[in-house]
């Protein structure tokens, strides 16, 4: 090999043999296969041979339809109110009762889904996402890159998550202020969203941590897989199924966390509706209208377990081996 | 040590397989440490090794010999840190990949070098189906269509001898045995039509009779497309019938390189004379299997002289003090042995 004379040219590459890769006689055995089907075919696929997916897709549909249009759902409206009717039980016309202002807690229920629906979607997707991305960059990229943006998920870990929405809440949105729905809303979910997000981060990145060392990933590598293929095909989707379980039950926790806020007064106030502030203001008259606390209540329940239930069903579905 | 780049195992003129074209790959005096809390190991020590087009090069040694070390460099897939190439060169086509940025040696991964890994099942993604990680490769690698990536995927599973390749291109990796895992594996390796492969110990996680049909699947694949292949094992019976030429490792070394015939004919060098005496045998049966004696070295404390001295069993004063080149003891074979050529010349 060390010798001047040796012929340089390129090594001869004979042709694949017949029947190899290159022959354009190959016999097609495409057609009976039809169109390959892809991943999210896959899982579509399983999905809809679960019950448990479509009660909670139901359910789900439902809650944001509710969110987005109230007035299908009933037609009278949530802050009109008798005093003379006020605390009464259910009746014909109020199908949950009345609260202390007399007004329908059905209707009042059916608006309340809004704050409390788009407020938690959000701020789950909102930390899962930047919870998520920050933790793949951190477990896969490593080193100082990893021990600074844990360093700073710490800081924010530290913080106590009522006092932090407190603070955030009561600067931008100070008591006796009368802010949009909408900012306040969005206001709830980015403190959610900040105070949050180093427990989604830490999850990604162990999970990112234990299946970066796997053989499939130095295999994609052998094989010539860019990084960020790697990243995308090979790290994302074996990292996923923790992280959707997690985000289930953070919508749940959200709408409790909003509902706490609420009732603290740095969140959406009252004449808002939400079940959180329905909850709140129901507390003081359980045992005359145990509806107003009851209703609002069983919602929000519904609600969780809807969402922790398509969680679940995903995550099996995700999961080839579970198939 | 300087004595080992004038090695000339494969001068113009020593031909096999495809002829006497250069090398495809040649691996070039390569050093390789690991730098870790304890110390530095010296893991390979000067490997110097090549395989043309239509080869078989088969890498032999213990375990901790550096024999797969040695791949990974090659593939750049070792783990830096802790690992670092000291010295030496990985020519392919006669470019230095140790010289090439990583985008430029990306490339050539797959398709100019692939590799088929021990354990299948952990080496393929659980959460996608074969076909589409096969398909994946033809879709970003050649630009195919979704449609006809597919088609490919099924040709090269069909090209392994998986019966029913049609179907079983939908199904998950936990969905095949073990033997028709290993399968996909090598398909999946084959994919972009790679002109050298390397087997690293691609049947150790099968069971005996699933091991041959393997063997043969990778032999008849390496004729078929005259790729070269390297084929790293620890098991002698593999070997035999598939490998054209033998370089046994010790300690980061190789300590000897020969046809296969001549390896298990007349053994150079008495740590492949160790290796083939523990082969267990028939006609022994019932009797002691016979082992080399003593432990692979620390690869942190090399011993001096030869680094088989300790466990040698016709060590002399001059193996404890200076360490055998390796050197041509035969028109086709080297050893790095004090006593290579009485050893060669008696058998």
């Amino acid at each position: 090999m060390s010798d001047p004379g040796e012929n340089v040219e390129a090594a001869v590459r004979p042709g694949v043999a017949p029947g190899g890769l290159h022959t354009a006689e190959t016999p097609v055995p495409a057609p009976a296969t039809g169109k390959p089907r892809g991943q999210f075919a896959d899982v579509w696929a399983e999905l809809r041979r679960k019950p448990m997916f479509w009660i909670s897709a139901f359910l789900i549909l439902v809650f944001l339809v509710m969110a987005a249009f109230p007035s299908l759902f009933t037609s009278i409206d949530p802050d009109q109110g008798s005093l003379r009717d006020n605390l009464q039980g259910p009746s014909k016309d109020a199908w949950f009762g009345r609260d202390i202002q007399g007004r329908d807690i059905y209707a009042r229920t059916i608006y309340g889904a809004q704050a409390s629906i788009v407020v938690s979607v959000i701020a789950t997707l909102g930390t899962v996402l930047i919870g998520g991305f920050i933790g793949v960059v951190s477990g896969y990229i490593g080193g100082w890159v990893d021990g600074l943006l844990s360093r700073i998920a710490d800081v924010f870990f530290g913080l106590p998550f009522l006092l932090g929405a407190l603070l955030i809440l009561f600067t931008f949105n100070p008591p006796g202020s009368a802010p949009s729905k909408l900012k306040v809303e969005a206001l709830v979910a980015v403190s959610l969203m900040v105070l949050s997000w180093p427990v989604s981060m830490r999850i990604m990145r162990s999970a990112v941590l234990s299946v970066k060392e796997a053989d499939y990933i130095v295999a994609a590598r052998a094989l010539g897989a860019s990084p960020f293929r790697i990243v995308l095909r090979h790290v994302i989707p074996n990292c996923l199924a923790s992280m959707l379980v997690y985000s289930t039950i953070l919508i749940g926790s959200f709408i409790g966390a909003e509902a706490t806020l609420s009732y603290l007064g740095v969140g959406l106030k009252s004449p808002a509706m939400s079940w959180g502030i329905m909850i709140n203001e129901a507390q003081q008259f359980l045992r005359d209208v145990p509806g107003w606390l009851f209703f609002p209540a069983a919602f929000l329940v519904t609600a969780v377990l809807a969402f922790v239930m398509l969680g679940e069903s995903i995550r099996e579905a995700l999961d080839p081996k579970l198939r | 040590m300087i004595r080992l780049s004038n090695l000339s195992v494969s001068e113009p003129g020593y031909t096999a397989g495809a002829g006497a074209s250069r090398p495809l790959l040649e691996v070039e005096n390569l050093f390789v440490e690991f730098h870790t809390r304890e110390g530095v190991a010296k893991v390979i020590n000067g490997v110097t090794y090549d395989v043309r087009a239509g080869e078989t090069l088969a890498v032999l040694g213990e375990s901790g010999s550096g024999k797969s070390v040695t791949a990974q460099t090659i593939m750049g897939i070792l783990d830096m840190p802790p690992g670092r190439v000291a010295g030496g060169s990985i020519r392919f086509h006669g470019r230095d990949m140790l010289a090439m940025s990583a985008e430029e040696r990306r490339k050539i991964r797959g398709e100019g070098i692939a590799m088929v890994f021990q354990d299948a099942l952990s080496a393929l993604n659980p959460t996608f189906t074969v076909g589409f990680q096969i398909a994946e490769q033809y879709r970003i690698r050649r630009g195919l269509s979704r449609g006809e990536a597919k088609r490919r995927a099924i040709e090269i599973l069909d090209q392994v001898k998986i019966p029913n390749a049609k179907q079983r291109v939908t199904e998950y990796p936990h969905q095949f045995s073990g033997g028709m895992r290993q399968r996909v594996m090598i398909a999946m390796s084959l994919a972009l039509d790679p002109e050298v492969l390397i087997a690293d110990e691609p049947t150790t996680a099968l069971d005996v009779t699933v091991q041959a049909q393997i063997m043969d699947l990778l032999a008849e694949l390496q004729r078929d497309r005259q790729m070269g292949m390297i084929l790293i094992t620890h098991d002698l019976g593999v070997v035999a019938d598939v490998a054209d030429r033998i370089a046994v490792m010790y300690a980061g070394r190789i300590v000897e390189q020969a046809n296969v015939h001549e390896l298990y004919a007349n053994p150079g060098h008495p740590y492949t004379i160790g290796l083939i005496n523990s082969i267990p045998r028939i006609d022994e049966k019932g009797q002691e299997l016979r082992t080399i004696k003593g432990l692979p070295p620390n690869l942190m404390r090399i011993p001096s002289g030869c680094p088989f001295h300790p466990r040698c069993p016709r060590a002399e004063q001059v193996c404890t003090q200076q360490l055998p080149p390796l050197l041509q003891v035969g028109p086709t074979r080297a050893s790095a042995c004090h006593f290579a050529e009485e050893m060669v010349s008696r058998g």
